[in-house]
């Protein structure tokens, strides 16, 4: 059955307007493939970016300490000591994942470094210790825990919070300009990739501009000449892209192997065997196919808007 | 078709006098014209007026029934196709083989390629060069490429065939089979216009014939609706 349809089809690889040669096939490529190494590094950085923040977010600055100095004291509040009625303001607070109030034996562990295995026996005047887990994103919100403040003053006068909010709220700004400067990149990085299609386009088409006249002579459509250039462009530009991308993906699989002890605890070492799996984010295997196929679709709508462009000068 | 009424030609990014001026003219559907006049009088701008490589700056252009000036690309393209060109330096695509060249109309045309095998492959044969389908233009005779562009003028059976100096390059019995050819279309019914410089084919091919002389008509554009007139010798004798 394949005969009869085959003499339906144009021939394979058929070139009207000499393109082959017109066309740069080794420097698009190359630039393009270039260009996609750049974004993939990029795409990685805002990857990478907001991993970096999510973890923070989630690990140290969703913990704050609150210390109570002379706990056993009475507090205002009749019958109750100053450790009980800190617990109940921090048991009324909805910004709190958990809290913990630390036996008297963890707290002589913490100690046992700086005082030496007789702490205890000291009885020195230790602060109550609470460790305390902030529900997701209250950290960021420094209005929830000024309130909280406020409150455990007034319940135990001289409790203290110890805040590592503004820190993360500082480390969060710091991820997000990471994230920014990452997009603004691969905007960049696409402008000048769609600049670097147009100039071999209109090489392209200063080169075949005998042959490109003849054919609209002879009644061809803009829409036939845009896409014979937009096929061979498509074509170069989609083999660019891809050979920029499998490039990336070794140097993003080593960064990746790099920053896995600090996003996955349980991973200690880049020797284990499920730290190559994890090492890339599974966004990245999506994001790596995706811009080789953006640069595709780049060359292509390029060149089209180029062509189309340019025919407009023939009447 | 072909009407032509106050029609100007002013190439653009040039000022001065217009390269045509005020061309009155009407050939029917299946008529034959010659296009006379000296070197430089405009017989190559208006022919490039009549395929569409250029629009007029000025007057209105009538051309097998759509008003050019009021077409859009996508109409221009169709008519285009109903037009065939001979021209004087045969302009065919080198990285294209002869086969190919002659195919290109139909392809632009978007025939089914089974289709154009067998048109293109009969009409090489019809203008002998069958055994050079397969040979790039910069390989074959003068000769030979004039065949190749006429074949490929041809094959999509224009309804206007315009030919700008088909004689130029030729010695008579080659230019006189080449006139052969272009009575036979005539007969057809295809419109033919020839630019030329050859008196004696002319004298051997009585016809009604456009003078130009600096840009304007001096003869046989007829009233605009003149062509209409039986004594105005739609065909060519002889
Ligand atoms: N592309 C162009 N741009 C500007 N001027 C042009 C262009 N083509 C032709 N001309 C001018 O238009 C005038 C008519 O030229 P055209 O080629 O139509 O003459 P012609 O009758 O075909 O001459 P010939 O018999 O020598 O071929 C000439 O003065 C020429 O300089
Ligand atoms: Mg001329």
């Amino acid at each position: 059955m394949a005969e009869p349809r085959r003499r339906w089809l144009r021939p394979r690889g058929a070139d009207d307007l000499g393109l082959r040669r017109a066309l740069a096939d080794r420097a698009l490529p190359l630039l393009v493939a270039s260009m996609t190494f750049l974004a993939a590094l990029s795409a990685a950085g805002f990857v990478a970016a907001s991993a970096i923040a999510r973890h923070w977010q989630e690990g140290a600055a969703a913990s704050l300490t609150v210390l109570v100095p002379r706990p056993g004291e009475p507090a205002a509040e009749p019958g109750r000591t100053r450790r009980d009625a800190a617990l109940a303001v921090l048991g009324g607070s909805p910004a709190l994942a958990e809290f913990r109030a630390l036996a008297d034996t963890e707290l002589a562990d913490l100690l046992r470094p700086w005082l030496g295995a007789d702490a205890e026996r000291m009885s020195l005047p230790l602060p109550a210790v609470i460790a305390v887990r902030l529900a997701h994103g209250a950290g960021e919100r420094g209005a929830d825990l000024d309130a909280l403040a406020a409150r455990l003053e007034a319940a135990a006068p001289g409790a203290l919070l110890e805040r590592q909010d503004v820190w993360a709220r500082r480390l969060a700004v710091l991820a997000r300009s990471l994230q920014a400067c990452a997009g603004v990149v691969l905007l960049l990085v696409g402008a000048v990739a769609a600049a670097l299609v147009a100039v071999a386009t209109r090489a392209g088409l200063a080169a075949r501009r005998e042959a490109i006249e003849i054919v609209h002579l002879l009644g061809a459509t803009d829409a036939y000449i845009a896409a014979g250039f937009a096929r061979r462009v498509t074509w170069l530009a989609g083999l660019g892209g891809t050979a920029g991308a499998i490039t990336a993906l070794p140097i993003l699989l080593a960064l990746g192997l790099l920053a896995l002890p600090f996003l996955r605890r349980d991973i200690a070492a880049a020797s284990d065997p499920a730290a190559l799996a994890g090492a890339v984010p599974p966004l990245l295997w999506l994001v790596l196919p995706a811009l080789a196929a953006a640069a595709a679709a780049i060359g292509w709508l390029t060149a089209q808007a180029t062509v189309r462009a340019w025919l407009r000068g023939l009447p | 078709m072909i009407r032509m009424q106050a029609v100007g030609l002013r190439y653009p990014g040039r000022d001065g006098p217009e390269v045509l001026r005020d061309l009155d003219a009407f050939v029917p559907a299946g008529g034959f014209r010659w296009l006379l006049g000296p070197s430089g009088a405009g017989k190559t701008s208006l022919l490039r007026l009549l395929y569409l490589a250029v629009r007029p700056s000025r007057g209105r252009l009538d051309l097998l029934g759509t008003e050019i000036g009021a077409a859009d690309r996508a109409a221009l393209a169709l008519l285009r196709r109903r037009i065939g060109v001979v021209f004087q330096d045969f302009r065919l695509l080198d990285h294209l083989t002869a086969f190919d060249n002659v195919a290109l109309p139909l392809r632009i045309a978007g025939r089914p390629e089974g289709q154009i095998r067998a048109d293109v492959t009969e009409m090489l044969r019809w203008v002998g060069l069958h055994s050079r389908r397969n040979v790039h233009p910069p390989a074959l005779s003068g000769g030979e490429q004039q065949r190749v562009a006429i074949a490929r003028a041809v094959i999509n059976r224009p309804s206007l065939l315009l030919a700008d100096e088909p004689t130029g390059n030729l010695d008579d019995a080659q230019a006189e089979r080449l006139m052969q050819l272009l009575k036979e279309l005539n007969r057809l019914g295809t419109t033919v216009v020839v630019a030329t410089h050859n008196a004696a084919l002319v004298a051997r091919h009585p016809a009604p014939a456009l003078e130009l002389e600096a840009g304007q008509l001096v003869a046989g554009g007829g009233a605009a609706d003149g062509g209409r007139r039986a004594d105005r010798g739609q065909r060519v004798d002889g």
